[in-house]
């Protein structure tokens, strides 16, 4: 097995702006805004980037194509700009390509960009397009809700688990979130909720109702990276280092029955988590892991993913849940920042969000929220597609020799 | 070797709307409609046509018959779903039959179900006829509530027959009691009561006491007279015209599946063979501009019970159903706001259709030879991860096989003619595994483990174009499907 990329990048900067509903910003404006975070963070000169990477995953309503667009909003200086997208894992993506260029050498200090500006297409929701037009033809175009749905009926079927029972624990997990979201001055959605509101919630996808779903906003988050010796040479002295980085992508094997996929995990996800543990030398993720930010693109997600990321044991996690393992004064927090749920779900930015919050709390600085508890060793987990077939994308950042 | 009917099948869509609550909104407009606001017509989902109808009638015929025997099928219908692009070439590749194949559409008229039967009649077959209509009428007419929407299929040729053939006849009058121009939505019709008196009773009623002198039969040695007209009391008074008894009129199911146009005479035929006993005389007629007469002698192979849900099963799984202004919107007669979700452009590349053909119309997916593996859609290399097999996937058809529901849900957020759409993912038995849509269902028809039936049905309209996309959903097994 390969070495891996743990300790040799260490991130410099990091910046996010506020999502939501930004009637008042294109996405050049969203992306100034979370780069000059991240620039002053890093305390850097633009003309010391030396490549960066732009994750973006609706291209429609969003900048159109290449990495052109970051380049000009940036004025970067003519440096090589790759625009990537692996659904909504694409932010994990744009953070892989930074960090492998400076792990590699190619690049002393790289920008990974994510953005996206949803609220330009008139309704809510992810936008409703193509998947090829092969898949198009006997492919079902469903809604993201009614994808990710489908997960809770699967796992009902598997592990005994009644619809009154499962509903409860998911809603525990929104409101859970949104009690996080209260305290986050950039959250999309700031505001508690109680669980009779998520409970009798209209109805989006059985059995997800309206609080179930994440969501949909306009942002942009970011990251520059360096090695941990240019980080020092620079003045920076708490060190926050990529310890694992893993993306795995389905090749189409939940989708034979031969295979044995049951419908009620992510195949992907545990691949990556196992993969990734093994980089960081994590081997129980359950004691090691001081907090997570993970793809909870609707609450049956980010329950499964508990399971899947080998914190709960499989068909325990909604005891978990239920338990409030995962509550912010819990013993492994997820979602502190409020989750894809309330800080909001830019698409191309969320894999970014995600590692920004891990590295705020890593250095202590993430204000009300703070994590009372120290913690040294954060995991994000970055999902695209849908259970069946889809991206999983799972960084872990930790304290530099913790 | 006889010439006769060798197998039939019949489709009748699932909800039947109830006339009553069609005059209960239409009452205020059009209080004269109330004596006719009996009973329930069959109505076809949003995503049924005539092809897809067609395409379920031929399943159910070939539910005991071999498809690869047969060398020819029209399909006759005046609701075609294209004025050019071979209609009954899709019902061809929905049920996977070889291209070396003979297929035609025929229309034009209520009897061009039975002419197109004549025809086949004349060859050596085995030729499959399917009738199929899905009935287009103005809101608030007479039409709308006495028409319905059915197919129903007719496999005739020569060897062991079911029915052999004694004679048809037919006579050709421009005779205009209906019409409906190229390109219009809707029938214009005459006074009904010249309709009776000059079509049904002088033209109709003539046609077949001609028919019967022709073949040297009289009225009475008919057993089951498929008249098919459904004006209440007019096959019954054609019948004793032609001097054939009363009780051998059969059924002409107006009060449950209403006047399903081209389909209808076939629909009628196909329900009358399922009851037949050896040695009966069936006359068949079919009634437009003119008029097909058709005699057959059912033979004892009529007795081997078949297997097929037929006119009787399709009639025993029905759901009643009051919503007219669903209706509506289904035969385009609503502009219901649909909003942005709706606006998804739906071009179809000729080119990507005409490649994946089998897959998207035939639902033929691979199986490994390799491996045994199957899946859908077939790919250069297989999906079997231990095998890692390149250029093995061999043809797999995946429509009659049964399968079972592995992960569901009931999305009310996408856009769809009948929220909530319901999908997920269903194993075949045997192997393979699909996303699937699912139709006709509600909440209480679907849970993991729930076994489906795959039907052929539209999978989206690209209005921009007026082009219609076909592909195969999954439908709870209901009783009776065995």
């Amino acid at each position: 097995m390969a070495k891996g990329i743990k300790d040799k990048v260490a991130i410099l900067g990091m910046g996010c702006a506020k999502f939501g509903e930004r009637w008042d910003m294109d996405a050049d404006q969203l992306m100034v805004e979370a780069f000059t975070e991240a620039q002053s963070d890093a305390g850097i000169d633009v003309s010391q980037i030396d490549a960066a990477w732009l994750a973006v995953a609706f291209d429609a309503v969003n900048i159109g194509p290449s990495g052109i667009p970051l380049s000009m909003a940036l004025r970067l200086p003519n440096i090589g700009v790759t625009k990537v997208e692996n659904y909504c894992a694409s932010g994990t993506e744009a953070f892989r390509g930074a960090v492998y260029a400076v792990a590699s050498g190619a690049a002393d200090i790289a920008l990974a960009l994510g953005c996206e500006k949803l609220k330009d297409t008139g309704y809510g929701g992810l936008p409703v397009r193509s998947r090829g037009t092969t898949y198009d033809m006997i492919g079902v175009t469903g809604s993201a809700p009614g994808n990710f749905a489908q997960l809770a009926a699967a796992y009902r079927a598997k592990h005994g688990v009644s619809k009154e029972e499962l509903k409860r624990a998911i809603a525990h997990v929104s409101v859970k979130s949104h009690a996080n979201g209260a305290k986050n001055p950039k959250a999309h959605l700031q505001k508690a909720v109680d669980m009779d509101t998520v409970l009798n919630a209209p109805m989006i996808a059985e059995p997800l109702g309206l609080f179930d779903c994440c969501g949909v906003s306009d942002g942009a988050a970011c990251a520059i990276v360096t090695t941990p010796e240019i980080a020092r040479a620079l003045g920076k002295t708490d060190l926050v280092t990529v310890k694992a980085l893993q993306i795995a992508a389905s090749n189409g094997w939940e989708l034979q029955q031969a295979g044995g996929w049951d419908g009620a995990y992510f195949h992907t996800t545990r691949v990556a988590a196992a993969k990734a543990y093994h980089e960081a030398g994590v081997d129980n993720p359950r004691e090691q892991i001081s907090l997570m930010e993970v793809h909870d693109c609707f609450s049956i997600t980010e329950l499964v993913t508990m399971e899947d990321l080998f914190i709960s044991k499989e068909g325990e996690g909604y005891k978990d849940v239920l338990d409030g393992f995962f509550d912010a004064d819990g013993r492994v927090p997820c979602q502190i920042d409020g989750g894809l749920k309330c800080f909001g779900h830019p698409i191309g930015a969320s894999g970014l969000r995600m590692i920004y919050e891990n590295y705020l709390q890593l250095l202590g600085r993430a204000g009300p929220r703070q994590r009372q508890t120290p913690p040294a060793l954060a995991l994000s987990h970055n999902l695209g597609g849908s259970p069946i077939q889809n991206v999983s994308a799972i960084a872990i950042v930790g304290l530099h020799e913790a | 070797m006889q010439t006769g009917i060798l197998a039939f099948g019949a489709y009748i869509p699932f909800r039947r709307l109830q006339r009553s609550a069609v005059f209960a909104a239409n009452a205020w407009f059009a209080p004269g409609l109330k004596g006719a606001a009996k009973g329930e017509r069959a109505t076809a989902n949003w995503d049924e046509d005539a092809i897809t109808m067609a395409v379920e009638a031929a399943r159910d015929l070939f539910a005991d018959t071999d498809r690869s025997t047969v060398a020819g099928l029209t399909l006759a219908s005046t609701t075609l779903p294209f004025a050019d692009r071979l209609n009954a070439g899709v019902v061809k590749e929905a049920l996977n039959l070889p291209d070396p194949v003979f297929a035609s559409d025929q229309t034009g008229s209520q009897r061009c179900a039975t002419s197109a039967l004549v025809i086949a009649l004349s060859g050596q077959g085995p030729h499959m006829v399917i009738g199929s209509d899905l009935r287009k009428a103005r809101p608030a007419s007479e039409a709308e509530l006495a028409q319905g929407d059915a197919a129903a299929a007719i496999l005739v040729g020569q060897g062991e027959v079911i029915a052999r053939l004694i004679g048809t006849h037919s006579v050709t009058t421009d005779f205009v009691d209906h019409f409906r121009s190229s390109g219009a939505r809707f029938d214009y019709g005459w006074e009904s009561r010249w309709i009776r008196e000059e079509g049904h009773t002088k033209l109709f009623g003539g046609a077949i006491k001609d028919a019967l002198a022709r073949f040297n039969l009289t009225g009475a040695d008919i057993d089951v007279a498929v008249i098919s007209i459904t004006v209440r009391g007019v096959p019954e008074s054609l019948a004793k015209q032609a001097g054939i008894r009363p009780e051998a009129v059969a059924d002409t199911f107006s009060a449950e599946v209403g006047d399903t146009g081209a389909a209808h005479p076939l629909l009628g035929l196909a329900a009358a063979l399922e009851k037949a006993k050896p040695k009966q005389k069936i006359l068949l007629a079919g009634f437009g501009q003119g008029a097909d007469i058709l005699v057959f002698e059912t033979t004892d192979a009529i007795l081997h019970p078949p297997k097929r849900l037929g006119v009787a099963g399709h009639m025993a799984r029905s759901q009643k159903t009051d919503n007219y202004l669903r209706f509506l919107f289904h035969r385009g007669l609503l502009d219901l706001e649909r909003g942005m979700r709706a606006e998804m452009d739906q071009k179809q590349p000729g080119t990507t259709l005409y490649r994946n053909r089998k897959a998207v119309l035939g639902l033929v997916g691979g199986r490994c030879a390799k491996t045994g593996t199957v899946q859908f859609p077939k790919s250069d290399i297989g999906v079997n991860p231990n095998a890692r097999a390149q250029g093995t996937q061999e043809d797999y058809p995946l429509a009659e096989r049964r399968a079972k529901i592995v992960t569901y849900t009931a999305d009310s957020l996408s856009y769809s003619p009948d929220p909530p759409v319901y999908y997920g993912a269903i194993d075949f038995d045997g192997g393979g595994r699909l996303v699937a849509e699912f139709a006709d269902c509600a909440s209480e028809d679907i849970e993991v483990g729930r076994e489906m039936r795959m039907v052929f049905r539209i999978k989206t309209l690209d209005e921009m174009r007026d082009f219609t996309k076909y592909f195969w959903k999954a439908a709870p097994v209901r009783e009776g499907e065995a």
